[in-house]
């Protein structure tokens, strides 16, 4: 059974028809990355995994949990479904040890004690040890993103969900972030990434899905994708950002 | 008659002046927790209660606040109901300032990025966590200067109570002027107490805000 599935999601817009019946299977432990033009929906589908969008036909279930326009069982999906944003979205009034004690604590109901220790280790994990007391003020794009990963994963996610999350770093620290990204493949960890890196989306990545109209448009193994794109709409958007 | 000494003026607008702060601070208090819970439920997304809060704001903001502090006095006691000066100026003052105050501080919680909440979401913080740990403590720290600026309007607002017969400064300046003939002097008088009092809560909140600036 599929990790994540998706089942021809339909989500308009008002009257803009923004997903038009998307399908799409993610086993456990895979990396996927959505790539395609900027208002292909893309980010708007990874949204709509973990409910921060609702989409008006078709299905979504992670795991055997349905994904649902209810406040209770977003919040529970939410245990399962981890999710890093482009723009990072930390809390700049907490430290980076706190940023990342706070779910468990409020939400799991972790003592205190347990959640500093684990803030520590997720911490070392994305190279930040000894970053623990730092604000986010002061830290720098990559530093803050790994902050923002080390909190996600604080809560142990089935699947983390990436919008675009290197886009708004400086070149020179897009490194340190996909380098985490690796690690986290390497330990099993099931990725879904929009991202506009198409060597991390070719190296590392296990499947690449071109949005297009609102469509996958193609699907297949990173490799062979990037190798032997089949329609012309993937052949002029790889031309063009590569 | 009796002669007033200029310490007599002073004296009586210093004990009137009592009033002025008491019921300021009643004002502001009562302001206060109204707009506070004005300001949860409008955050809260009930849609349905949207237009209520447009259509108080609107009303609180949009009628002079002698008119709200006519109708409040002479209003209830036509309906029957008998109110004394102090609670009409009260209850007046009170809707006049829970209106300012829930607009300045639903434009301070509205002012944080919308990606604080999503990350909320994502780890699956509940409304009131998110409230709590994420959203008041950064939103208190942008509304803290206006809040304070805005309490040198309840101040001056407090100045109409006098019209329907409550004795504060304004109108302990009134009388004596009444039985002294010395305008000048006694709304000299009058207009610096009021600057005593407000002028320290204008410094504060430029403090505040030059403070919270400095530290962003």
């Amino acid at each position: 059974m599929p990790l994540v599935s998706i089942d021809k999601v339909h989500k308009y817009y008002g009257e803009n028809h923004v997903l038009k019946g998307v399908d799409l299977k993610v086993e456990a432990g895979e990396v996927i990355s959505i790539i395609g033009r900027s208002g292909s929906g893309k980010s708007t589908l990874l949204r709509c995994i973990n409910g921060l969008e609702s989409f008006q036909e078709g299905a979504i279930y992670v795991g055997n949990q349905a994904v649902e326009d209810d406040e209770l069982k977003l919040r529970l999906l939410s245990r399962s479904v981890g999710m890093v944003f482009q723009s990072f979205n930390l809390f700049p009034h907490k430290t980076a040890a706190e940023n990342v004690m706070l779910a468990p604590q409020l939400v799991l109901k972790k003592d205190a004690e347990e959640c500093k220790a684990l803030a520590k280790k997720l911490l070392e994990k994305v190279g930040l040890g000894d970053k623990l007391d730092a604000y986010p003020a002061n830290l720098s794009g990559g530093q803050q993103q790994r902050v923002a990963i080390a909190r996600s994963l604080a809560m142990s996610p089935k699947v983390l969900l990436c919008d675009e999350i290197t886009s708004a770093l400086d070149p020179e620290l897009v490194g340190e972030v996909l380098h985490v990204l690796e690690q986290l493949k390497e330990e099993g960890m099931t990725l879904i990434l929009v991202t506009h890196e198409m060597n991390f989306a070719r190296d590392v990545g296990d499947r690449v899905v071109f949005m297009h109209q609102g469509k996958v448009w193609e699907t297949g193994a990173s490799d062979e994708v990037f190798a032997n794109p089949q329609t012309p709409e993937l052949q002029s958007f790889l031309s063009v950002v590569r | 008659m009796m002669q007033f000494t200029d310490w007599d003026i002073l004296r009586n607008l210093l004990l009137a002046a009592r009033w002025t702060i008491l019921l300021s601070l009643f004002a502001f208090i009562g302001g206060g927790l109204v707009g506070l819970i004005l300001t949860f439920l409008r955050s809260a997304k009930y849609a349905s209660l949207n237009v209520f809060f447009k259509v108080y704001v609107e009303i609180f903001q949009g009628v002079p606040l002698l008119m709200q502090l006519f109708l409040t006095f002479f209003g209830l006691s036509l309906l029957g109901i008998d109110v004394d000066a102090w609670t009409a100026a009260i209850l007046s003052l009170t809707l006049f300032s829970s209106a300012y105050l829930h607009e300045i501080w639903r434009s301070c919680i509205e002012a944080l990025p919308k990606g604080q909440w999503e990350a909320c979401r994502t780890l699956g913080l509940t409304y009131a966590q998110t409230m709590r740990h994420v959203i008041i403590p950064q939103a208190i720290k942008m509304a803290i200067a206006p809040t304070v600026g805005f309490s040198v309007q309840i101040v001056k607002g407090t100045a109409l109570a006098s019209i329907i017969g409550f004795v504060e400064l304004t109108k302990a300046g009134t009388m004596l002027n009444n039985a002294t003939f010395e305008p000048f002097k006694v709304f000299g008088l009058v207009a610096l107490l009021y600057f005593i009092i407000c002028f320290p809560l204008s410094v504060l909140a430029r403090y505040l805000e030059n403070k919270n600036h400095a530290t962003r």
